[in-house]
């Protein structure tokens, strides 16, 4: 399975009203290449942030599914992370890393993901489901399963491939994107104003 | 000298009301008054970046999210704040506690103690040392410019100025 053909089935599934976080590089790239919505945040800069972003958003947008996909780079850069969003166990995140055990977006050096088990980090930090995938059937499993059960999901997706030398870039510039997505936020939360409003209540 | 009561009364007056942060000893009281309020939310981050990525979160819900740093802290935050924050437009709140303030600290905090309010500007991250006398009108200061500028400023805290 290739990252372009697992990010094709994730976007391909996600609930209209689910928020998706993208980290910087390819992974942007391609998600904005294969269905670009207002409900899409794509992250250009600032590598290994993502997850805390995506923890900030899940706990203050409790009516809102939050998904964070982030590659094998990202995810090693801000492992402290992992424990962390384990500590709140947001009921509302799923973090999908899509490992392809390279920087692909610098030109293919290796990570240490082909020995590191992430997926086992995840189990260890406390997330409430962990899933490990290597083919787009097991995928399309975890997908269903995430989507059925409202619970702290780490789906580990280990991917193949090289982008596209076509490929573009994500053409809206960073302050419209920002303004595009808390604009999405900002007319489901009128439509349902009493939850957004309660504060955020840990664990 | 103002308490921590004081302060988070002026912030809450304000909405502020979601923080993330890595302690200080200088920012002892206002993170222990925030933890113990049930008004606040303070997240304890695993590192000063990952406090900026958690606050800045708020901004996209339309809230106003703040962080609690040493000013040790700030070499953390430089990549996000000038490849996410400062290009995205994502204001936050950083309350930055100053060791090393006059030279008259650690060793550790000499270099940053001096170096802190050059930086800042550096960054163009508009900011105000805080005085006990001037509390409320600083950080109506720092939210106002926040509001209008779209941009994260700092208010910096020194010894014996909230307790």
């Amino acid at each position: 399975m290739t990252r372009y053909e697992a990010l094709h089935s994730i976007l391909r599934r996600l609930p209209e009203r689910d928020l998706a976080l993208f980290t910087t590089g390819m992974i942007s790239r391609e998600a904005f290449d294969i269905r670009d919505r207002p409900e899409n945040f794509y992250m250009i800069g600032s590598m290994g942030l993502l997850t805390s972003l995506g923890l900030g958003l899940a706990l203050q947008a409790p009516t809102r599914t939050v998904w964070v996909i982030e590659g094998d780079g990202s995810a090693l850069m801000s492992l402290g992370t992992v424990p962390l969003i384990a500590a709140y166990r947001p009921a509302n995140l799923i973090h999908v890393v899509l490992d392809n055990e390279a920087y692909e977006s610098t030109g293919g050096q290796p990570t240490i993901s082909g020995t590191v088990d992430l997926a086992a980090l995840a189990q260890a930090a406390g997330y409430t489901l962990v899933r490990r995938v290597n083919d787009e059937r097991d995928l399309d499993a975890a997908l269903d399963e995430a989507l059925a059960r409202r619970a702290l999901m780490f789906l580990l997706a280990k991917v193949s491939g090289r982008a596209d030398d076509g490929l573009g870039r994500v053409s809206l510039t960073p302050e419209a994107l920002t303004e595009r997505f808390s604009q999405a936020l900002r007319q489901a939360a009128s439509a349902n104003h009493n939850a957004a409003a309660e504060p955020v209540s840990p664990c | 000298m103002r308490t921590a009561h004081e302060f988070w009364e002026i912030l809450k007056r304000q909405q502020m009301t979601f923080f993330s942060g890595v302690p200080c000893s200088l920012l002892e009281s206002i993170i222990n008054v925030a933890l113990a309020d049930p008004h606040l939310t303070y997240i304890p981050a695993v590192r000063e970046d990952v406090a900026l990525g958690i606050a800045s979160a708020a901004h996209l819900v339309g809230r106003r999210g703040g962080i609690l740093l040493q000013n040790s802290g700030l070499g953390n935050v430089v990549n996000p704040l000038t490849s996410f924050n400062l290009i995205y437009r994502i204001p936050v709140l950083m309350v930055v506690s100053w060791r090393g303030y006059e030279g008259k600290d650690a060793p550790e905090h000499l270099i940053m103690g001096e170096k802190t309010p050059h930086l800042l500007r550096t960054l163009d991250i508009p900011y105000t040392i805080l005085e006990a006398a001037a509390l409320e009108d600083q950080l109506a200061w720092a939210i106002a410019t926040m509001e209008q500028k779209q941009t994260p400023v700092a208010v910096i805290v020194r010894k014996a100025i909230i307790a």
